[in-house]
């Protein structure tokens, strides 16, 4: 049996959680053997779980605790441990989400198990074999070949680097309610508040379009230029690491190995010179436009168009256009 | 408060990575080292942390004798002590690493008293695997916070936030507590030219762990082949907006 973590906002399954059961599915083609059960926790669990029928989950355990309606990672692990004891999966995948390597890491550390974070394939010569892993290091820029042998392996799937496809297998899970014991220790680490962004702003994360800015923007004030083309195509502004160092913008915007992994449908990278540690940030974007003086810089062998030129002319004049389409 | 922050060493990775001839390691034959990134804002947390509420950092790596250069770096911007274990120069996997952290942090504290904070770097940038600090709060029987952007301490306890979407997401554990911090929660300061007189001539501790190794077991690195595109080039300079805004609406993200 192999057990997924299935993470959702409200009643829908989160994109990365179907990334991992695409896993799930290709290690239960390939070896390791079905049927493939989810775990979902918190509020909106039962609905989400409905959304699972095209992912071939034969059940669903849907978790319901007045103790885990915020996040909780430590009592997230010990919901798994305890139904690794009762279900006894050969593998458990999450996936490589802030929360799906924290809480597969405390499944760890509880049960005593190795964990692979990050991982982009998975395979098996059978039941009891080693597992054969392909994973992510430094972010991306690097891969890695390894071998797990354990009695649960415990994996972790990389974000946006599998399609999430759906199955043939069709047919909803039989959902079924699990009831763990959760210890006020496990308590401990729980989410207590919430800061909520400015309203109306669009989150990084989730933005349809990135306007992104490297060391060529050249200063704080050189970004109203791409703030102001971000905000008519209603998406976001992502920097490199040189802005944040620089202090020209805040660290939550920085795309890249040590700051958000996007996937918009068009990064628009402006005077970005395409370092590794960048690209690995942005490189599932669906497109990518580069504006760039330097016709030879690294990121025009990453994107689909260019413009050569002053990003501090272009930008604008790509702004002005908009509007003049669009009317506004 | 008495701080112990955990540090690796890593090579410090230019434009394109090169592997060894047997594809183990990354070739560092032109390469320099560093403190991996999120840690060496760890550092410098903690050598804020210090400077507020008084008491000292202590620094620990788990790495090859040479990793002695990352300890005297973080004490070259205030961490007071340093304790190097001995790797012999292999790379322990997270089980290895977290259990050798575990017996040295309990040998330091029962040789010097007991730390009030553990402060990890997120993951490290080498191997990523994003577990070494939990396992260590498991061991220890302490709370942790991961992904932290934002770090206080009032009355015994830690308020930590960390991102989540758009959103910042609140923590509170008591001490003492393991944070495990990212890139972001600080901007590191530049040693001093005391602070590096002091670094060079200060005392470390060596200690030799024994390495208990669960996997996973490396293989072999690849370099990943990209697709390397050739870019359409849609115009040169602000006359190329209107070939723009049609690709724009060829993606549907600008009505026509």
């Amino acid at each position: 049996m192999i057990l997924v973590l299935v993470e959702h906002v409200e009643d829908r399954p989160e994109r990365t959680s179907l990334e991992a059961l695409v896993m799930a599915r290709q290690l239960a083609a390939g070896g390791a053997g079905g049927p493939i059960e989810a775990l979902l926790v918190g509020e909106g669990a039962a609905s989400a779980a409905g959304w699972l029928a095209p992912q071939g989950v034969a059940t669903a355990h849907v978790v319901s605790h007045p103790s885990l309606i915020d996040y909780a990672p430590v009592a997230w692990a010990e919901v798994i441990v305890q139904l690794m004891a009762a279900r006894g999966p050969s593998v458990v995948v999450a996936s490589g989400t802030d929360r799906g390597n924290e809480v597969m890491a405390y499944v760890a550390a509880k049960a005593g198990l190795p964990m692979a974070a990050n991982c982009l394939a998975a395979e098996t010569g059978g039941p009891g074999e080693p597992l054969m892993l392909t994973r992510q290091r430094w972010a991306g820029s690097l891969i890695e070949e390894a071998r797990l042998t354990a009695s649960t392996a415990l994996l972790t799937v990389a974000p946006h680097a599998v399609a999430d496809e759906e199955t043939d297998a069709a047919g909803a899970p039989t959902i079924q309610a699990f009831a763990p014991a959760i210890a006020d220790a496990d308590l401990r680490t729980r989410v207590v508040g919430r800061i909520e962004p400015e309203a109306g702003k669009v989150s990084l994360s989730d933005a349809r379009v990135v306007v992104g800015g490297g060391r060529g923007v050249g200063s704080a004030e050189g970004f109203a230029d791409l703030e102001e083309l971000a905000d008519l195509l209603g998406g976001a502004v992502g920097v490199s690491r040189v802005v944040t160092s620089a202090g020209w913008r805040p660290h939550a915007e920085q795309v890249g190995q040590t700051g958000l992994r996007i996937a918009p449908d068009l990064y628009i990278a402006c005077g970005i010179s395409g370092a590794i540690q960048h690209i690995v940030g942005c490189q599932a974007a669906k497109v990518i436009l580069a504006i760039n003086k330097d016709p030879e810089a690294p990121i025009m062998q990453r994107a689909r168009y260019a413009v050569i030129g002053d990003l501090h002319s272009v930008v604008p004049a790509i702004s002005a256009e908009v509007r003049r389409v669009t009317g506004r | 408060m008495e701080i112990l922050v955990l540090i690796k060493r890593v090579p410090a990775t230019g434009g394109r990575i090169t592997l060894t001839s047997d594809a183990q390691e990354i070739d560092t034959k032109f390469l320099g080292f560093t403190v991996s990134p999120h840690e060496e804002c760890a550092v410098e947390e903690a050598v804020r942390l210090v400077e507020a509420h008084g008491g000292s950092t202590t620094v620990m790596t788990l790495g090859p004798a040479e990793a002695e250069d990352q300890l005297r770096e973080a004490m070259a911007i205030g961490a007071n002590r340093g304790v190097l274990l001995d790797s012999g120069g292999r790379d322990w996997d997270a089980v290895a690493t977290a259990a050798a952290l575990t017996s040295a942090i309990r040998a330091q504290e029962a040789a010097n008293g007991p730390f009030d904070l553990l402060l990890f770097g997120n993951e490290s940038a080498d191997s990523g695997g994003y577990q070494v600090g939990i396992r260590v709060a498991v061991a220890l029987g302490r709370p942790c916070v991961v992904g932290v952007k934002a770090l206080e301490v009032r009355d015994g306890m830690v308020v930590a936030q960390r991102e989540a979407g758009g959103a910042r997401e609140v923590y509170e554990v008591p001490l003492p507590a393991v944070v495990a911090v990212k890139e972001g929660i600080n901007l590191p300061r530049y040693p001093s030219v005391p602070g590096r007189l002091r670094a060079r001539k200060a005392l470390l501790e060596v200690v030799m762990p024994e390495e208990r190794a669960a996997g996973p077991t490396k293989v072999h690195l690849i370099v990943p082949e990209r697709e390397e595109t050739i870019a359409e080039v849609l115009g040169t300079g602000p006359d190329a907006a209107p070939r723009v805004v049609e690709v724009l609406q060829q993606l549907g993200l600008v009505g026509s």
